[in-house]
């Protein structure tokens, strides 16, 4: 082992947090890319799903909260873009990556919004469901995400709330929103639990990540976090708990639930849920009509730069 | 507040919330359809700043009406031909350029109007002219900076930013018409006179268009009808969209 390499893993050892000028393995820079940006790339493909509702928001004050949530998120895409950098890949690196499939994002996001409860309910479980993860990365080993998932955190708390208040507002609405609840409940809780990613004992990155404190609990543990979690405030709703199977366990001090259907957990993930094309479309379509206007804003700067040189000359 | 200027008061507070809504809501469908994140998030935040603005009128104009409506009823409960908002504000998002002319002509605008709202007598209008100044001062920063770029920026955003200039210039001039409900408010120190706007506006809008290498148009045609429900085809399309939810569910809380 190498001194440096020692060093690193002392570092680790003692939960001190590498910076982006300190030696790292190549491997641990590679494997927090990819985290990385599929982080980035989720916040940035999850304005879609969301923003399918900001032209139909029912009232004025949800229109503005939705807007303005949707923004975080791209916010937080810009944040988190900026920590990879720090990695040595650029922006337009990643996007390319997410544009031709190689970068994946949240799965969650190739889920469709089809009522106004979806919006409701992808604020309070997924946005949820998010939290649960990104509290345990607040202690990853690397700094500047770290510190990000810091900041990201409180932001997301935030829309967690907001979205299990509006999931409340139509559970104690008239029986048709009630059923809208339901049925967005019924649709994205499913969902939500595979965010966490398969067992443990199948996810291919986990291993590696848990040595090198990447990441900090495994995939399995994250998700009964999120399961026990949930189901009181599915009762403070008074809505039906999708899972039948769901038991108390009094040993484990943990919820039994049924297993995820993971061949649909594959299947999206591997690019055929109902939005993976057209998300990525979405993207790719946005990006090449924004190109004569990067064009423009490129040439403009440069004749700037020239003039400036010339009044310099 | 005698009962005729409560009525205009009233009219006015919509007809401004119209405007705000309207404009709002086209900035907003740029939400992920904008040239990179950055643009994104700049376009979610204007577009919030005049659902907020939207939100303080319709809450006066309700307020006002006093017949138990809400922001929302003023909003979503109304159709095209009860909407009174500026042409301007209804057209199409078009393309980015076309976008961000139209914004740079609605910055200029309450440049201009906001400053004299403020010095209404209706402290009410007054407070939402004062949020209003601080927003477009950076609503205003970026359409120009944006219209400078595009004007001077390849030969093909030069080419689209003009074909923008020339397509919105003939919607800009009901934007300085004054009716009686207005002139009576105006006569009161209630509402802008806003005729005596045009001028400074011409002044401010040109002098970016020829930084930008951009032609001034000829005033060699205007469109009107905004303030009195005769609009274009495309605010139709656009309330259906935005109050189709709202008035699937009639009566509900959400």
């Amino acid at each position: 082992m190498t001194p440096e390499e020692q060093n690193f893993l002392r570092k680790i050892e003692a939960e001190e947090k590498i910076e982006p000028k300190d030696w790292m393995p190549a491997d641990y820079r590679k494997n927090l890319i990819r985290q990385i940006s599929q982080h980035a790339h989720s916040e940035v493909i999850g304005m879609q799903p969301e923003g399918n509702w900001i032209t139909r928001a029912p009232s004025l004050r949800r229109k503005a909260v939705l807007l303005s949530k949707v923004q975080d998120e791209a916010g937080h895409g810009l944040y988190l873009y900026s920590a990879a950098e720090t990695l040595g890949i650029s922006r337009s690196e990643m996007i390319e990556q997410l544009q031709t499939g190689k970068a994946k994002y949240s799965s969650i996001f190739n889920y469709p919004t089809l009522t106004w409860a979806d919006v409701a309910a992808i604020g309070w479980l997924v946005d949820g469901a998010a939290i649960v993860n990104q509290v345990s990365l607040q202690r990853t080993s690397y700094g500047p995400y770290a510190r990000g998932m810091i900041r990201i955190c409180k932001e997301e708390s935030f829309h967690q709330r907001q979205g299990y208040e509006a999931m409340l507002a139509l559970a104690k609405g008239s029986p048709e929103q009630k059923a809208m609840a339901q049925d967005a409940l019924n649709r994205f809780y499913w969902p939500a639990l595979m965010m966490f990613g398969p067992h443990d004992s199948a996810s291919a990155h986990s291993q590696k990540s848990m040595e090198w404190k990447i990441k900090r609990e495994t995939n399995d543990d994250l998700r009964q976090k999120f399961i026990d979690q949930t189901v009181q405030q599915i009762e403070v709703l008074g809505l039906d708990h999708p899972d039948a199977n769901l038991k108390w366990n009094e040993e484990r001090g943990h919820y039994d639930s049924s297993d995820l259907n993971w061949d649909e957990f594959w299947s999206v993930i591997n690019g055929n849920g109902h939005c993976n094309r057209q998300r990525i479309e979405h993207h790719v379509a946005a990006h090449e009509e924004g190109e004569w206007v990067r064009d423009a804003m490129a040439a403009y700067n440069e004749k700037k730069r020239a003039k400036q040189a010339q009044n310099a000359a | 507040m005698s009962d005729a200027i409560k009525a205009a008061t009233l009219e006015y507070a919509t007809r401004l919330g119209d405007d705000s809504v309207v404009l709002g809501h086209r900035i907003s469908e740029w939400v992920s359809y904008g040239p990179f994140l950055e643009e994104d998030i700049a376009y979610g935040n204007v577009a919030l700043d005049y659902i907020g603005r939207a939100r303080m009128f319709y809450t006066y104009a309700a307020e006002l009406a006093d017949d138990g409506r809400t922001e929302d009823d003023f909003a979503y409960m109304r159709s095209d031909r009860e909407y009174r908002n500026l042409l301007l504000m209804e057209m199409p998002k078009g393309d980015f350029a076309y976008s961000q002319v139209r914004q740079l002509f609605a910055d200029a605008y309450y440049t201009l109007v906001l400053p004299e709202l403020l010095q209404s007598k209706d402290e009410t209008l007054s407070a939402i002219a004062a949020k209003g100044i601080k927003e477009t001062k950076y609503h205003l920063r970026r359409s120009r900076d944006w219209v400078l770029r595009l004007g001077d920026g390849t030969e093909e955003s030069h080419k689209r930013t003009q074909k923008a200039v020339d397509a919105l210039w003939g919607y800009t001039h009901e934007m300085f018409d004054m009716d009686e409900t207005e002139q009576m408010l105006a006569d009161a120190g209630i509402a802008v006179d806003v005729s005596k706007l045009r001028d400074a506006w011409h002044k401010m809008v040109s002098d970016v268009l020829i930084e930008a290498t951009l032609t001034v148009p000829e005033d060699s045609w205007a469109v009107r009808g905004g303030r009195t429900g005769y609009h274009t085809e495309n605010l139709g399309h656009m309330l259906t969209e935005m109050q189709i939810t709202h008035r699937s569910y009639p009566g509900c809380q959400w």
